[in-house]
């Protein structure tokens, strides 16, 4: 059963349209990887999910409610949860503090302290707690764009360009954290330029350019169609 | 899982609660040490304390740059005297009925001024204060635009000696100005503070991470402004008079009270204490002075916000972000030191 359900959904720039009448549907407990070129509107189509931007056009439910109009904290609070491509703490919080914003009002449930550590403890932060989220380095800025997005317990996490600058150890362990996440019941998608990472856990790929959808399928096919071998490395290549 | 607590305090503001606890005791006392000037003193700073302390919650902790709170100073002292000449109760209850009605008013008001954003909103809040001014200036039966006094009678009913009056007045204005320190502080340190100062740093985050922003910004200026038009009602019974020019005067109840929260340090809960202590040092000494007085009240805003943009407070608390009153949240782990 489908958890989200995009349908012929358009963002418009003035005359730039950067979300061609997308339609894409995640089923519950499923990972779905994004790729596409920079600029492809990747981004906007998580910034349409999450609410931050609203469509020109098209229809968004999620849990088969109609979500289209409802703003990103109606949506946080519904269950998306979203990581910042550009990272977006709070500068003048600590990360503890940070964390425990989303705990608080991400979720309804008490415990908020008990949830924010450990989402800090799955995001490798716990040694950091007290540091003021403005003095982390960019690595740092990045796990704290996940700790605080699993600390609102969503059931639908939007992850934007994670494991860009990771180590392969660190990215072995943001993997198993992905995983962990997932088999308690969490859907994914996730945006990534790192495609090995991508791959090794993405059950099916979503191909974006032009702001519009251009292959969506079973990994190791979409990888070896002609639209991504285009997009990737011209028209003209013939392999 | 437990192997963390979380601790708000710290020793330094367990000391500082403690003296502020003993600090309002020995206020409290003042009518039995002090004399009536040291009681209307202490009074006029406890009603200054309040203004500052509500106008930092809105400008410095919730972003809302009001130079219109001399709107709610004005309606809640003409409530008052509503409530006193009409109703003929009793001016202490007025006060905190002025309050509510202020609440109810604020409502209406946020929705139309929440549609403007930074300088447009501080200059629509001055028009909707000018526009509560002259409104009242029409109202005949308060006095039209001469105003009008509280008769002795009533006065009278609140208490039959004139010392006694004095004193329900300055335990009024010493509730209102320790109160709206506490209330400010408390605010802070509850779940509204935890998504006022994550809205101050990011809004897009905040929103996503499940803050409905613009309710929490609403609770806000309508708290503000039913314990902004409290102290106005109180202003005016101590006063026993009101006119409209009085009433909304920007200057009054605007202007001093921003000089106080930006030399003291705005967006800390220390910063209009200290700032209210010093605006009245330096008017004991210096307005002997005349119009100079102001000039040096204006050169000294511009030096603090040259020099130390965060106020003198922010010289004293310095990097390390010290705090008497602090608010945010500490993560001890058990057996090390973090």
């Amino acid at each position: 059963m489908s958890i989200l359900v995009l349908d012929q959904l358009s963002k418009r720039y003035g005359a730039l349209l950067v979300t061609d009448g997308i339609s894409l549907s995640v089923d519950r407990g499923e990972i779905v990887g994004i790729l596409g070129p920079n600029g492809a509107g990747k981004t906007t189509l998580f910034n349409l999910i999450a609410g931050t931007v609203k469509p020109n056009s098209g229809t968004i439910t999620f849990d088969g409610r109609d979500i289209t109009r409802e703003g990103a904290a109606v949506r946080c609070r519904a269950g998306i949860s979203r990581s910042f491509q550009v990272p977006q703490p709070f500068t003048g919080m600590t990360v503890f503090e940070n964390v425990l914003v989303g705990a608080t009002f991400g979720r309804d449930r008490a415990g908020a302290s008990d949830f924010a550590m450990r989402a800090l403890e799955l995001s490798g932060l716990t040694r950091k707690a007290n540091q003021l989220a403005g003095s982390l380095p960019l690595l740092d800025r990045k796990r704290l764009e996940l700790a605080r997005a699993l600390a609102t317990d969503p059931s639908l996490l939007l992850l934007d360009e994670i494991a860009g600058g990771l180590t392969d150890s660190e990215c072995h362990e943001l993997l198993e954290v992905l995983r962990e996440v997932n088999a308690a019941g969490v859907t994914m998608v996730w945006i990534e330029h790192v495609v090995h990472a991508l791959l090794s856990v993405a059950q099916r790929l979503v191909v974006v350019d032009f702001g519009r959808k251009i292959a969506d399928g079973v990994p190791d096919a979409v990888m070896a169609s002609r639209e991504v071998k285009s997009v990737y490395l011209g028209d003209d290549v013939h392999v | 899982m437990n192997r963390f607590h979380v601790t708000r305090a710290t020793g330094l503001s367990r000391f500082a609660l403690a003296l502020s606890v003993l600090l309002v005791v020995v206020l409290a006392a003042a009518p039995w040490w002090g004399s009536t000037a040291t009681l209307r003193l202490i009074g006029e700073m406890m009603i200054y304390l309040a203004l500052a302390s509500l106008w930092n919650l809105l400008a410095g902790y919730t972003g809302l740059v009001s130079v219109g709170q001399q709107a709610y100073v004005g309606f809640g002292g003409y409530m008052l005297f509503t409530i006193a000449l009409y109703l003929g109760w009793n001016p202490l209850v007025a006060i905190p009925l002025a309050g509510l009605a202020a609440a109810l008013v604020s409502i209406p008001v946020a929705k139309l001024v929440f549609r403007l954003n930074g300088a447009y909103f501080a200059i629509g809040t001055w028009v909707v204060a000018e526009v509560f001014r002259l409104g009242f200036a029409q109202m005949s039966s308060l006095g039209g635009g001469s105003g009008s006094s509280l008769p002795v009678a009533i006065m009278r009913d609140m208490a039959s000696s004139k010392a006694m009056r004095e004193s329900l007045i300055y335990w009024a204005a010493l509730a209102l100005g320790a109160g709206s320190v506490a209330f400010v502080y408390l605010l802070l340190r509850s779940r509204i503070g935890l998504a006022l100062t994550a809205i101050r740093d990011n809004e897009t985050a905040s929103s996503s991470l499940g803050i409905a922003i613009p309710r929490i910004k609403l609770a806000v200026y309508v708290c503000v402004a039913a314990a902004t038009a409290m102290v106005g009602a109180l202003i005016f019974l101590q006063k026993l008079r009101i006119a409209p020019d009085a009433a909304f005067s920007v200057n009054d109840w605007t202007v001093l009270v921003i000089f106080m929260v930006v030399i003291g340090g705005i967006g800390t809960i220390e910063g209009p204490i200290i700032g209210t202590i010093l605006f009245f040092v330096l008017r004991e000494f210096l307005a002997d002075l005349g119009s100079v007085y102001l000039m040096i009240l204006g050169a000294l805003a511009i030096a603090v916000m040259m020099l130390s943009p965060q106020g003198i407070w922010g010289l004293i608390a310095g990097r390390r972000g010290l705090s008497l009153f602090p608010v945010g949240y500490r993560v001890e782990t058990r057996g090390e030191k973090p």
